[in-house]
């Protein structure tokens, strides 16, 4: 599990955002395609490829890409 | 976890009942213009079916088992057992089943009660009618399934709204010698409040405090008698348990997955089915959606798919169905039940 492969998988969840866009340091919250929908897809891929879960909560404490992988990687 | 096996039990017909006022979530002015075909791409809801006011659950049910009765040729006084799952009954006193009972014109000996139950309401159901079914030689029972959950939601409320629709069931049940299902049913209370009408039962009683609309987030409007629903928690809840609920069903039961013709999940969330798709490994074909064209009709979501995607299979070939409904509660549970020429009726509008 590296920063490099979650970044790719995060941004292949987004629609409109260009991939190139979302760094280790995007603060995705901000971006204008976040929101309920994108939450739930974020979470599916983080279940179906890292087997991990992803609360509300966990979200909410996360602002940057980086600071979600470290999320997940401490579950 | 509760794994059992009802012996002697047969589905012998299901119909349904919805009510032709259509709304479309690509008109749906609580999500941004742009929201709303992601909304539908994702969620997988297009088309949600809407009851005029004064229109009940039970009302939809009556039309769909006086259909079903006519259709299986099945004479009033042969019903047996009447059970009627739901979360929105007519009245809080007395049982809505008892007024069906009458409706239907069913024999005064004939036992009937409510299940407040929703979304895992249609497995649990036929769980609780195969039971007291199964000694009854030449019994005959009907289940009855739905709600009217758009009068439980906030239009003001983006949560909700774009995801509820209504819809009444029938099914029919019958003592059979060589049939069974085979169920595994669990809750967990913990999470009681991840789907709540918070006012308006006994806990917290209807007060002036009950009407009060607050805003909980942006475009998520709505008082104490309008249903909240967590939409993140219920979503990992159904991650974390709907696979492992259907693997332990088939592991207990000596089921080949493979041997499985069709699984039908409660359709409350495409990206959430797809997810417990891949777990389970299962093939795309073999899991039917109507969500997109009927949303999340609450209980009635099992049957109405069975009866608007399968009809054609389940009226003409031996099928084996693994059902599996989840959801407010939290309350959820699968069950493998096989038919062989079930009656269905054609889904019928009003």
């Amino acid at each position: 599990m590296t920063l490099t492969e979650f970044i790719e998988k995060f941004a292949e969840c987004f629609n409109q955002t260009p991939a190139a866009s979302i760094t280790a340091t995007t603060e995705f919250k901000k971006l204008s395609e976040w929101g309920s929908m994108l939450t739930l897809i974020v979470i599916a891929m983080i279940d179906a490829d890292y087997e991990k879960t992803i609360t509300a909560e966990d979200l909410k404490a996360s602002n940057t890409v980086e600071e979600l992988f470290e999320k997940v990687k401490s579950k | 976890m509760s794994l059992f096996t009802v012996p002697n039990i047969k589905l012998s017909g299901l119909s349904a009942c919805v009510p032709k006022n259509t709304e479309d979530n690509l008109d749906c002015a609580l999500l941004a213009p742009a929201d709303r075909e992601a909304f539908v791409n994702t969620v997988g809801i297009r088309y949600r079916r809407v009851a005029e006011a004064g229109v009940t659950a039970s009302d939809l049910c009556v039309t769909a088992a006086n259909q079903l009765l006519d259709d299986l040729k099945w004479a009033r006084e042969e019903i047996k057992i009447l059970v009627f799952v739901t979360q929105t009954p007519d009245y809080t006193i007395p049982n809505t089943s008892s007024l069906l009972q009458e409706k239907l014109g069913l024999s005064k000996n004939c036992i009937a009660f409510d299940v407040n139950l929703g979304c895992s309401g249609y497995v649990y159901g036929l769980s609780i009618v195969g039971s007291l079914l199964q000694n009854m030689v030449g019994g005959k029972a009907l289940l009855l399934v739905g709600d009217i959950s758009t009068q439980t939601i906030s239009m003001k409320d983006k949560s909700t709204a774009p995801l509820f629709s209504d819809a009444g069931t029938a099914t029919g049940l019958e003592f059979s010698l060589n049939h069974e299902i085979h169920f595994n049913l669990q809750t967990d209370g913990k999470e009681f409040d991840d789907i709540i009408i918070s006012d308006g039962g006994y806990r917290n009683r209807v007060s002036e405090k009950s009407f009060v609309e607050e805003e909980h987030a942006p475009g998520v409007l709505r008082n104490n008698l309008q249903m909240k629903l967590d939409g993140v928690k219920i979503f990992n809840f159904a991650l974390r348990e709907i696979a492992p609920n259907i693997n332990a069903l088939l592991t207990e039961k000596k089921i080949d997955k493979e041997t499985v013709d069709y699984f039908v999940f409660h359709q409350a969330n495409k990206l959430m089915i797809e997810s417990v798709r891949k777990k389970l490994k299962i093939e795309a074909d073999k899991v039917p959606y109507s969500l997109h064209d009927f949303g999340n009709t609450s209980s009635a979501t099992i049957p109405l798919t069975m009866l608007v995607n399968l009809s054609h299979a389940l009226t003409t070939q031996r099928v084996k169905l693994l059902l599996s409904g989840f959801g407010v509660g939290l309350s959820w549970g699968s069950c493998c039940v096989e038919t062989e020429n079930l009656v269905c009726s054609k889904l019928i509008e009003v």
